[in-house]
């Protein structure tokens, strides 16, 4: 560890134009070595796999030549997809699911933060955060055997309902209320979780406003209309974009798990779809695409919703920091 | 929004001089429902709990869950761990989870640190490789291909590299890391230490709640992981215990006969499958309590900044 001066009078943010790039590169040759494990991490298992979706636009065979040798096909594979009555049900439900959560989900975690906020006891709101948190540490296959015990053919629900005489219900394997189903083990698990950042909000908002607003004769509900909610206002428009710009992300386990039990046609979404497709029926290329189609159109929703965020003044997630 | 690094959600405990105090209506509605959530979270881990350490005829005469105690005991995880599959199951997602929390947690402090100093050399590219990670997924398909490709299928690394580095987590750390006044890691600087030394001497030790935090979520998501397992690994004597979980709980199979100990070949008991249910939580409920109070510091500032 000897000294070097050239870093003390000349820290990388300021006159950095001024080196070559051998000087910078043996200036922060040590802050490159610490790049280097993830660098090649995020090569191997990101670029690479990126680069390796050129299969989708090929007739793709592993065993007869691989990605060099397979034909090149074109977008055969895309026009295949869009006529693809199991695609385009995966594209309708995973849209369906989206909009029905966006509509039963969304407005949870803010309503848990107000709830939360207004507890006025310090010690029972720790207590109650700390419960509604932990379910957001569970794993899908832990929240859905869960689920089962709970809702299932021989679940609790059922086994109460058997004692009073009446008939079992399974809500584990009717496709008619699954989206009703994945909304409440969402509900469950991640409500909790998403209402900390309301919470954050909640906390920024100056207090002066309510003491303000009480002296003007602003009783409860009116301080939460026009002071708590305009206050929240920002993060709710933010996470509502975000959150549009994020519709092809429906989560994949919760769908995979379920997927026995309720069967495909409810319960198929994009990335099942490429599982199924793709992994199951050994043809690559063919899930590739799906998958590669779903990146992409994911890609433009999520620099469209940061650009609109921006448009609106907020920051988005994805600005330059 | 730096402010949010002062505690979010907390106020003074007390009702301030201005505010009204809430009607006797308003306070049982508001009791009802908070101890209606409390319930809907508790409530399922109570009975599954206590249904795992019931005796097999407090479970048969419950018809299913037991939710009155009558007699506790530990017969159910005798079993389970006397039996081969599901013990191997807990030892390997046990060494998944401690591998592959030091290997995350590692790399991202690294990485993180090495993309906190703006101007440096490939700052910008490097930077950018991560921020990709955020909008872009190559896809399933590509995924599996590499790891394949690596050889990797039926081996532990394919529990922890593909997924070792998140980049949210780095993000986070990053965004800890740039906040720490630049005059401090000058003087340190001026006084000889190098980049390693700076990273371990000084920022680490002021990064302590951010990092825990970061090594937590690592910790989980391996702990939680079931869809590399059922993608990667095929060997069922490999299996972590999520595909155990899926295999043994959710579907009610018994597990595969060529691996199968002691209770492999009988369908399984309720109460054995409410104990693997336990195991599945208890880490996680282990590691909550240590780290919780650092949550909103951590997350939510990386989170907004970005």
């Amino acid at each position: 560890m000897t000294a070097r001066p050239i870093d003390v009078e000349s820290p990388p943010a300021r006159d950095a134009h001024k080196l070559t790039w051998r000087a910078k590169l043996r200036r922060d040759r040590s802050l490159l070595l610490m790049n280097l494990p993830m660098l090649l991490l995020v090569l191997a298992f990101w670029w690479v796999p990126a680069l390796g979706n050129v299969i989708a636009f090929q007739d793709y065979n592993p065993y007869t030549g691989g990605i060099l040798e397979s034909p090149v096909i074109g977008f055969t594979n895309f026009a295949l997809l869009l006529q693809d009555p199991q695609f385009l049900r995966a594209m309708l439900n995973t849209l369906s699911i989206t909009a029905f959560q966006l509509v039963f989900y969304f407005p949870v975690p803010i309503m848990l933060a107000l709830l939360l906020h207004s507890i006025v006891s310090a010690r029972l709101r720790a207590f109650v955060q700390g419960v509604v948190y932990m379910p957001y540490f569970f794993s899908w296959v832990l929240v859905v055997a869960i689920f089962q015990q709970m809702f299932g053919g021989a679940g609790l629900l059922a086994q109460l309902l058997r004692e009073r005489g009446h008939e079992g219900v399974d809500w584990m394997t009717n496709s008619d209320t699954f989206i009703l189903l994945i909304t409440t083990q969402t509900i469950w698990k991640d409500a909790g979780w998403g209402a900390i950042i309301f919470l954050a909000a909640l906390s920024t908002i100056d207090p002066n406003l309510y003491e303000a607003a009480a002296v003007d004769g602003a009783r409860r509900w009116r301080r939460l209309w026009h002071i708590t909610l305009p206050g929240l206002r920002p993060v709710i428009v933010l996470l509502l974009i975000l959150r549009l710009g994020d519709a092809l992300n429906v989560g994949f386990e919760q769908f995979m798990l379920q997927r026995s039990a309720v069967g495909s046609g409810a319960s198929e979404v994009f990335d099942t779809f490429v599982y199924w497709s793709g992994l199951r029926t050994g043809d690559l290329g063919y899930g590739a695409a799906a998958g590669l189609f779903k990146g992409l159109v994911g890609l433009l929703l999520i620099l469209a919703a940061n650009r609109v965020a921006h448009a609106l003044g907020e920051r988005g997630v994805y600005s330059r920091s | 929004m730096t402010t949010l690094t002062s505690r979010p959600g907390r106020r003074p405990a007390r009702l301030a001089p201005w505010e009204e105090r809430p009607s006797p209506a308003g306070q049982l509605g508001k009791g009802t429902v908070v101890t209606l959530i409390v319930l809907a979270v508790l409530g399922p881990l109570y009975t599954i709990v206590l249904t795992s350490l019931s005796p097999a005829a407090t479970v048969n005469r419950a018809g299913g869950l037991v939710l009155v105690p009558d007699g506790i005991t530990l017969e159910a995880y005798r079993q389970i761990f006397s039996d081969t599959v599901v013990s191997r199951a807990v030892l390997v997602s046990t060494g998944v989870t401690l591998a592959g929390t030091l290997i995350s947690t590692g790399v991202s402090v690294l990485g993180a640190y090495s993309l906190s100093r703006p101007g440096s050399f490939l700052h910008r590219p490097l930077l950018f490789s991560i921020l990709l990670m955020f909008v872009f997924f190559p896809g399933i398909i590509p995924v599996y291909l590499m790891v394949s490709g690596l050889g990797l299928k039926d081996s532990y690394w394919s529990l922890i590299l593909p997924t070792a580095v998140s980049a949210f987590n780095v993000v986070v750390l990053r965004s800890f890391f740039m906040n720490i006044p630049g005059e401090v890691l000058d003087s340190a600087r001026i006084d000889g230490a190098g980049e390693w030394r700076i990273l371990w001497r000084i920022v680490l030790p002021m990064s302590k709640a951010v990092t825990a935090v970061v090594a937590m979520f690592y910790a989980v998501g391996y702990w939680n992981a079931w869809f590399n397992a059922m993608l990667y690994i095929d060997d069922t004597r490999r299996w972590p215990l999520a595909l155990i979980l899926r295999q043994y709980v959710v579907d009610s199979n018994p597990l595969p006969a060529a691996t199968a100990g002691v209770t492999g070949d009988a369908p399984p008991t309720l109460a054995i499958k409410m104990a693997i249910v336990v195991i599945a939580v208890l880490p996680a409920l282990i590691i909550y309590p240590f780290v919780q109070r650092h949550f909103t510091k951590g997350v939510i500032v990386g989170a907004v900044k970005g």
